[in-house]
């Protein structure tokens, strides 16, 4: 029987840049991943003719900086470009535009309303306040508030500290923030509808929750927090599509030594004598190794890779009552021309950036009540995307990759699965709300490929095909994530660590979790600590 | 006599009605008396563009002579420290001149154009320098700067783009070559050369036909993701490409006033244009001198650790106190390479590659300045150096 020092269960882009830190470190570390391509959820797929699809994530900017700088992933093929704004298209016509440049976008929010312009300025700098604090704890282990050993007291005082730096007032605003609704928060800056709606969205963005739930306001933070070389709020396309940033991260981890298996599922990771002993593949190979990661969400993990007796009763519900619910879907399309929007200006930089079809916060919230009712929401939430605008290397000249992130979307239907001529239904959906606003779009479509979130996890494995392996709600963040207690990449059994993104700080391409754990994981070895710190007051 | 006063105002360069048209930022600065653009559109994208599909940078400004007759070749031989006797027609070679002192008066590009036939570009003007050195030689020099313009069309579609222009034989032009193709029925030069460490070309053409170039080479451009690109763009790709700047990391000779501020070739790690086997070339004697007796700096590229841009940094051989042993010259994050770059000038012995020195970084956040003792790691490569730079014929998109 073959045997690593470890072995990383999953090569998405956490497994890959856990799996890169150890090998970095020196250890002989095996990662399996079980589709015959690597980068799970972040991968750019070749299905039609010479259109790459980014077809699960599809852009860009909490990867942290630190990371991407220290495994050289720029020198492994990795290029971000940022895109700017974009617009919300309204029903009578008119439309919202979000501008990168300051005074334009000004102007174009005092189109709607003076106040909301000006508001404007007030609510960005309250949002870059909370971005500044949360961005403080990306790259560290949460502290275990239940714990008296020293290194948790000590992690422990720090976030204090900094919660306490924020000052009296600002300490209120910030618990208010970390648990009131999207919608609520929106209230306390703006009056215009169709503002309020453009900004909800990344509040509710890849959550089954609706505008006016409690917790949605973090959503938000957590899509702003990012950043494209240092612009903290940016957001950009790797360039060849998101696969590129998994590429990159496996050409690193082979590059310090580490090996790498496709077609090569975990059935089992192995328990002896109540220490991780290794992982049973589904192909019958037992593969042996003092430690094991799983990148792979906690309930698949837990649930269906260990067995049911090498764990205890509670955390075993705990997990089982872990919240990882499917809530979106994906549309992925070729296009054989770049499709016209009437409603904006002709040459307008708003063409280039992220387009959304919902105006009001009526409609933002009538979509949750769809997912609600177990179905997708007849007039759902669009986030869509032309990467090939920027990048020439997805398309054919002159052709187009679409790329529609579509909420609300359930993985059952009525609590049974979908069905074919269901999923045909779901995509009609996308596409007739996109086809309102560009009349030539429908005849433009060469290819389409629809995604629910149980094609995603019949595919990648992603629990109900949820983006953040988990809801990034205050029950399910810092300490409590995944589940209290085992918020620090330890799993209940000796050598088993968890690195994927139902840990802090949680989903996205991010890669924090896969390198916090490695940090955790070196410190048990007594290994010198190689992971990168906090570039610091940015 | 009725005397033409000169023109009082900026030149426009034979582009701008149509840089006009796309301008968003308003943002102008000048460059050796025309109006050239910070950026057009967004400064960022701009820079992207370059690296990502293809930038289109107006190169007008550019001084231009035209260097003919017999003795051409021998005028810039002596001229120049590099060989160019080894510069064949249709070939483009980067050079610098020095003063008798062996200190840089410029760096340019020297085209090949045909057999006793040269296009020297620069930065600087040097109409009298070149009338000195030419004396005693058959030699025509002719400034051209007003009558050519030029458009640099750089990045990773670059060549897609010309072959879409339908420049025949494009495929085959090599890095630093130069040929004649047929454009609307007459010629156009393109030389595979440029400011940006990429793949990339510039172009070039008499005054009457711009407009012409530009309106094809933006339709030809339009799937290619074509973008026009000003200076602020530009810069970012000229430090990440590791390409010395005038004025920046170091002042033409003759511009100096105090003693030791200008550099030699050696100074600037231009040693490889140095050929010590050419029996002349004017500041030969001092720059023996130098390389027996060692030179003063030495300039850098350095890796900085963090993301806090070194600009204006004083540069330390320790971490904690000690004297300063030089400064940057250029500094910035670089976006492609995640990495804080810089350029900088030290005083030898220190900058040998894979030397560790510290740079002193003022940063300023919300009114607040902060200091960083930043390390950083003096590197020998290119920042940027994409292999697409060299391959012959480039990948197509």
């Amino acid at each position: 029987m073959k045997s690593y020092d470890a072995i990383v269960v999953g090569a998405g882009h956490n497994g890959l840049t856990n799996a890169a830190y150890l090998a970095k470190s020196g250890l002989n570390v095996l990662c399996v991943e079980k589709n015959d391509y690597i980068g799970g959820a972040t991968v750019s797929r070749n299905l039609y003719k010479d259109w790459f699809y980014s077809n699960c994530s599809y852009v860009c900017s909490l990867l942290r900086p630190e990371i991407y700088r220290d495994l050289e992933l720029s020198r492994h093929g990795l290029q971000v470009t940022p895109y700017g704004g974009g617009a919300v298209f309204m029903e009578n016509g008119d439309f919202l535009g979000s501008y990168a440049d300051h005074e334009v976008h000004y102007r174009e929010y005092a189109r709607f309303s003076k106040a909301d312009a000006d508001a404007y300025e007030r609510y960005s700098a309250d949002v870059m306040r909370q971005c500044k604090f949360i961005r403080e704890f990306l790259l560290r282990t949460p502290p275990d508030p239940a714990s008296f050993k020293p290194k948790d007291l000590k992690e422990l005082a720090y976030l204090g500290a900094k919660f306490v730096e924020m000052g009296e007032e600002r300490m209120y605003d910030t618990i208010r923030f970390w648990t009131q609704s999207v919608a609520e928060y929106l209230d306390e800056y703006f009056e215009t509808d169709v503002i309020k709606a453009a900004l909800s969205g990344s509040g509710i963005i890849g959550t089954a929750l609706g505008i006016h739930s409690p917790g949605t306001a973090y959503v938000l933070l957590h899509h702003y927090m990012g950043e494209v070389d240092g612009n903290i709020g940016a957001w950009g396309y790797a360039r060849g599509g998101t696969g590129a940033v998994a590429e990159a991260l496996s050409k690193s981890f082979q590059s310090y030594g580490g090996e790498l298996r496709t077609v090569s599922g975990v059935e089992q990771i192995l328990v002896k004598n109540g220490k991780t002993a290794g992982v049973a593949l589904s192909t019958g190979e037992e593969i042996s190794a003092p430690i094991v990661v799983s990148a792979m969400d906690v309930k698949n993990t837990f649930l269906k890779c260990m067995d049911k007796n090498d764990l205890d009763e509670t955390f075993y519900n705990r997990v089982k009552n872990f919240k990882i619910r499917g809530s979106s879907g994906k549309v992925n399309i070729a296009l054989d021309g770049r499709p016209s929007f009437p409603a904006l200006p002709k040459g307008s930089p708003l063409l280039d950036g992220d387009m959304h079809f919902i105006d009001s916060m009526e409609r933002m919230e009538r979509a949750y009540d769809d997912w609600k009712d177990g179905t997708w929401s007849k007039d759902p939430y669009i986030d869509m995307v032309l990467p090939t605008v920027t990048d020439p290397t997805m398309a054919p000249p002159g052709k187009h990759f679409m790329s529609c992130f579509v909420q609300y979307c359930p993985a059952k239907i009525e609590g049974r699965d979908w069905t074919e001529e269901e999923k045909e239904q779901f995509g009609e959906t996308v596409i007739d709300q996109i086809a309102q606003y560009s009349p030539d779009f429908k005849d433009l479509i060469l290819h389409m490929e629809v995604r629910t979130p149980s094609t995603i996890e019949d595919e990648i494995g992603i629990t109900e095909g949820n983006i953040f392996h988990g809801e990034l709600t205050m029950d399910q963040l810092l300490f409590n994530r995944p589940i209290p207690g085992y918020a620090q990449y330890r799993g209940p059994v000796g050598g088993l660590y968890m690195c994927g993104s139902s840990n802090h700080p949680g989903g996205g391409i991010m890669a924090a979790p896969g390198c916090n754990a490695a940090r955790e994981i070196l410190t048990d070895l007594k290994r010198p600590d190689i992971t990168p710190v906090n570039f610091g007051d940015d | 006599m009725t005397v033409t006063e000169v023109d009082l105002g900026r030149y426009q360069s034979p582009f701008y009605p149509r840089q006009a048209e796309i301008d968003r930022l308003n943002r102008w600065h000048e460059w050796k008396g025309y109006s050239s653009a910070d950026g057009f559109y967004d400064t960022t994208l701009e820079y992207f563009a370059t690296r990502n599909s293809a930038g289109a940078f107006d190169i007008t400004p550019m001084t231009k002579y035209r260097i003919t007759g017999p003795d051409a070749l021998d005028f810039l031989d002596r001229l120049v420290t590099r060989n160019m006797r080894k510069i064949k027609p249709g070939r483009v070679a980067y050079a610098v001149w020095c003063d008798d002192g062996g200190h840089v008066i410029d760096d340019g590009t020297i085209f090949h154009l045909q057999e006793g036939e040269y296009r020297l570009c620069s930065q600087e003007r040097h109409m009298a320098w070149f009338k000195a050195a030419a004396i005693g030689m058959d030699v025509t020099i002719v400034d051209e700067t007003e009558e050519i313009c030029g458009l640099a069309l750089q990045g990773p579609t670059s060549f897609s783009i010309l072959n879409e222009l339908g420049l025949s034989g494009i495929d085959q032009l090599r890095p630093f070559g130069l040929a004649n193709y047929d454009f609307n029925g007459t010629d156009i030069m393109v030389s595979r050369t440029g400011f940006t460490g990429d793949l990339g070309y510039e172009l070039w053409i008499t005054n009457d036909r711009a407009i012409e170039l530009w309106d094809a080479l933006f339709e030809a451009g339009k799937h290619f993701g074509i973008m026009a690109m000003g200076t602020a763009a530009l810069e970012h790709a000229r430090i990440e490409a590791g390409f010395l700047a005038p004025f920046e990391e170091f002042l033409p000779a003759h511009t100096t006033v105090r003693t030791g501020r200008a550099r030699s070739p050696l100074e600037l790690g231009l040693e490889w244009l140095v050929d010590f086997s050419k029996p002349c070339f004017n500041g030969r004697r001092a720059l023996l001198d130098e390389k027996k007796n060692g030179s003063t700096w030495r300039l850098v590229k350095l890796d900085i650790e963090g993301n806090k841009e070194a600009h204006q940094a004083f540069i330390f051989p320790k971490k904690n106190g000690g004297k300063e042993c030089g400064f940057v010259t250029s500094a910035m994050w670089s976006p492609v390479c995640k990495q804080n770059i810089a350029l900088g000038t030290v005083r030898t012995p220190h900058g040998n590659v894979g030397d560790k020195l510290w740079v002193e970084i003022y940063y300023q956040r919300e009114m607040h300045w902060s200091r960083v003792m930043a390390e950083a790691t003096v590197v020998d490569k290119p920042f940027w150096d994409p292999p697409r730079k060299r391959s012959t014929p480039p990948e197509p998109y």
